[in-house]
């Protein structure tokens, strides 16, 4: 976009703006699934219900994630600098922790379904599964978009001067991470703590 | 535009045709994309008529079986699915493509080949849907697609599910489009509230696009993991909830139903101030009153199931919210009724369906507010009654206001005026054939004909049977009535008379350039002083405020965009160059359709894959030249002309 943000009506650049109307969409999106959730978090069927869910192994790997939306502000703020050195190194930083919080949702799934909760078990199951499941694909898209923003820094198709890409690249991580905090509370804690009091 | 097209050496080029089929393929510029919509929707809006013949053969008389009850539904599913995702919504995004750049005089959208990737979204997903009648039957669950029945394999809905969801892309890349478009983009001096009601309109248009399109998204992935992957969503059997998947289902389509007729309401506040020759009655009410549907637009949605389990407190909010919405709708009827009054009325065939979608979208209306008393809602549940209402607000309304914008901005985009005199036989015909297909509908619901039923029972009388045959007659008169409209369409594009540049002597931005516009729109942006700026650059004011013509050249504000040094400013003109990616990327989509349809996971994967390498086609292929990305890092000669080149 040649059009840089001090020709445009409003004084944003179009890919910001258009990365801020399409993350509001994508809160809809998560709060849908998220009501179902909630619709559903006590119909087990018989099957498991969020007693088996593992806290503090949930919780490292959340935190993870969080740790994860520092280095991607490091990446930027390096990114503002021009070094884009420095820039790739913490956005490899990002890319591993989202990594690291993707490989435990993996396995947590894994011991979830050995322990008999399945995808159709019941609608708990169901709803728990594809509104994680959902977050875990926007993480991976966030991954895929952090090692193209490294590679391109390396071919030169990302510049020093254009912070911007990594800006945008940023909205979508922190968005990602932000969803993960509001699920982690509303979809772990929340419950463990009503439903087996 | 010769620029583009300039050698750099050690990148490979964008394609840049000018004519034939890879230029269609390739093509970033939004006129083009609006008229691709407009033709596909023609199609589309073909079929749906085909399947509404069949529906009304079905029912020309009491007991009979033209049709089986398995082909009978999925015609009206179809019929259904066809006439809102695939004629209404694309039919406003052509207008949007069209004339949004135009009417805010900018060069083209912020996004062209976000823009070009909503259209082939929206061609192969209406493709995907259609192949389902040649793979195992069409969705039959309505276009509703309530589950539990939408989730057994009984009903054909993964198509639906799927379908519909790859269509809601194409909406939201559209949405995310024209709203960056609208508020980023907007000619010098052009500010919000001198912005024509059109752009509003599609303005909020699109943010209900964006906020629905995720929570439509989310009810039709639940219907595809319950119906192909055993989910259990909507199972009751375990404890699923089928009323969860209404509540999601309407909490878009209420908002759906304002997504179809904002864009009409937008069109006919451009038309009846021309063809009145007065400003639009309360420009900042009509807004107002646009942005107010808009918002209590998603808090109406469960008047679509008062005869579900809800309880009586929130019928009564749901009612209560439903009348007050019937608030800003009327107060445009009333401004637009006030903009007619007192003005120098111009009959052309584009007023006379401006006029029409008042009245019929008046009649609609009201019998849409008898919908919100929750007692008289329960006895019409799923009657005609229902059936007639809907209608006339998408048919009288949505319909009759987009055809009133293709006969007003035809000479926009060839040049050439539609017959008038077949223009008025497409008309009467039209408003005669849709009140004999339609209007009986109420009275043979009120007597209780159900809707979606295969056989009109026996006994519900011989006065219910003429009211259907009468509905029968009225649709042969629309097919005459279309054929008139398509052969004045045809037979314009080629030798209809030359409209000149200004043939309604109208108000805004979109008639300051040439008919058709260049590929460029505008040799030079044009600053805006005024809401109306080209009528308030024709004409000045008298002291009783009467109009009074200008002489040519004496406005005193702003140079005329097409310029008298139109050659030297061309080549400063940066436009967006072809581009082969988005059509590439949509292609992956097709196996990815087919593979979550069927539970394959190689198609899934192939899909996937394509659409992936697609998207990295589309990232590293080299933008025009003059933006951030040129290697030559050159001060951007574009800057000051505001060249758009993504």
């Amino acid at each position: 976009m040649a059009a840089g943000a001090h020709e445009t009506s409003l004084g944003i650049d179009h890919r910001k703006l258009g990365m801020w109307t399409f993350l509001g969409s994508e809160f809809l999106f998560f709060g849908a699934f998220l009501a179902t959730f909630l619709l559903y978090v006590q119909t087990t069927a018989g099957g498991p219900g969020v007693e088996i869910f593992d806290i503090p192994f949930t919780s490292i790997s959340s935190f993870v994630l969080l740790m994860s939306s520092l280095t991607m502000v490091l990446a930027h703020n390096a990114h503002t600098q021009g070094d884009l050195r420095r820039m790739r190194m913490w956005i490899l930083a990002t890319a591993g922790q989202g990594a690291v919080f993707l490989g435990g949702q993996v396995f947590e799934f894994n011991v979830f379904v050995r322990e008999g909760l399945t995808f159709g078990t019941s609608p708990f199951a169901t709803s728990f599964y594809v509104l994680t499941g959902f977050h875990g694909a926007h993480v991976f898209i966030g991954i895929l978009l952090l090692l193209t923003l490294y590679t391109f820094s390396l071919t030169g198709k990302v510049k020093p001067n254009q912070p911007l890409k990594t800006e945008m690249i940023g909205l979508y991580w922190h968005f990602v991470d932000i969803v993960w905090v509001v699920l982690f509370t509303v979809v772990y804690l929340i419950p463990e703590l009503t439903v087996l009091d | 535009m010769s620029s583009t097209t300039a050698t750099r050496p050690g990148r490979y080029q964008r394609p840049n045709p000018r004519e034939g089929f890879i230029s269609w393929i390739t093509t970033t510029d939004h006129k083009r994309i609006g008229l691709m919509y407009f033709w596909t929707v023609l199609v589309f809006f073909f079929f749906g008529g085909v399947q509404s013949a069949l529906i009304r053969t079905q029912l020309a008389q009491a007991e009979q079986s033209v049709l089986t009850e398995e082909i009978y539904n999925q015609v009206f599913t179809m019929h259904g699915i066809t006439m809102v995702f695939l004629v209404v919504m694309p039919f406003a995004a052509a207008f949007f493509n069209y004339l949004i750049p135009l009417m805010i005089g900018a060069r083209d959208v912020a996004f062209p080949r976000l823009n070009a990737f909503s259209y082939w979204v929206f061609l192969f997903a209406g493709i995907f849907l259609y192949s389902s009648f040649l793979l195992g039957g069409a969705p039959n669950g309505s276009w509703v697609g309530y589950a539990p029945l939408s989730t057994d394999a009984v009903s054909n809905m993964g198509f639906y599910a799927i379908g519909i969801n790859a269509l809601g892309i194409s909406s939201l890349a559209a949405s995310i489009n024209f709203i960056v478009t609208i508020l980023n983009m907007r000619a010098p001096g052009m500010t919000f509230m001198r912005m024509p009601v059109f752009i509003w309109m599609a303005l909020v248009t699109s943010f209900l696009l964006l906020f629905a399109v995720p929570i439509i998204s989310t009810a039709l992935f639940m219907l595809m993991f319950d119906g192909v992957y055993g989910g259990q969503f909507f199972e009751p059997a375990t404890g699923g909830d089928p009323i969860l998947y209404q509540h999601l289902f309407w909490l878009f389509g209420h908002p759906e139903v304002y997504i179809m007729i904002l864009p009409t309401m937008g069109i006919i506040s451009e038309t009846l101030p021309v063809f009145s020759r007065k400003p639009l009655f309360g420009y900042a009410a009509v807004v107002f009153a646009g942005a107010a549907i808009g918002f209590i637009g998603f808090g109406v949605w469960a008047h679509h199931m008062f005869t579900s389990a809800m309880g009586p407190v929130a019928r009564s909010a749901f009612a209560l919210a439903t009348m007050f919405i019937a608030v800003p709708t009327g107060i445009k009827i009333f401004n637009w009724v006030f903009t007619m009054w007192g003005g120098k009325l111009r009959f052309t065939t584009s007023m006379l369906f401006s006029i029409g979608f008042v009245s019929m979208f008046t009649i609609g209306g009201l019998s849409g507010v008898t919908h919100a008393i929750v007692p008289h809602n329960a006895q019409q549940h799923d009657t005609y009654y229902v059936v007639a209402h809907f209608h006339y607000v998408l048919f009288g309304g949505a319909l009759f206001g987009l055809i009133a914008g293709v006969y007003f901005w035809f000479p926009k985009v060839t040049g050439r005026l539609m017959n008038e005199t077949l223009g008025k036989w497409h008309f009467w015909t039209w408003l005669l054939g849709f009140n004999l297909t339609f209007g009986p509908m109420h009275m043979s619901g009120l007597l209780g004909q159900p809707r979606r039923t295969a056989v009109l029972p026996a006994e519900l009388g011989p006065t219910v049977e003429l009211y259907n045959l009468l509905s029968g007659v009225g649709l042969i008169i629309l097919f005459g009535s279309a054929l008139v409209f398509l052969y004045n369409l045809l037979a314009s594009t080629k030798k209809g008379e030359l409209a000149g540049e200004d043939p309604w002597d109208a108000r805004t931005l979109e008639w300051l350039t040439t008919s058709p516009p260049k590929a460029h729109n505008w040799d030079k942006i044009p600053t805006v002083t005024h809401r109306d700026e080209f009528w308030h650059r024709k004409y000045a004011e008298d002291e009783a405020g009467r109009p009074v013509a200008v002489p040519a050249g004496a406005a005193e504000d702003v140079g005329d965009p097409r310029g008298d040094n139109a050659e030297a400013l061309d080549e400063h003109i940066h436009m967006p160059d072809a581009s082969y990616w988005p059509f590439v990327m949509v292609l992956g989509l097709v196996p990815l359709m087919y593979g979550l349809n069927f539970a394959s996971a190689p198609l899934i994967a192939i899909g996937l894959l394509w659409a992936i390498i697609g998207m990295y086609g589309w990232i590293i292929e080299p933008l025009a030249e003059g933006d951030d990305d040129d290697p030559l890092d050159a001060p951007n000669p574009s800057a000051t002309t505001g060249a758009v080149t993504y």
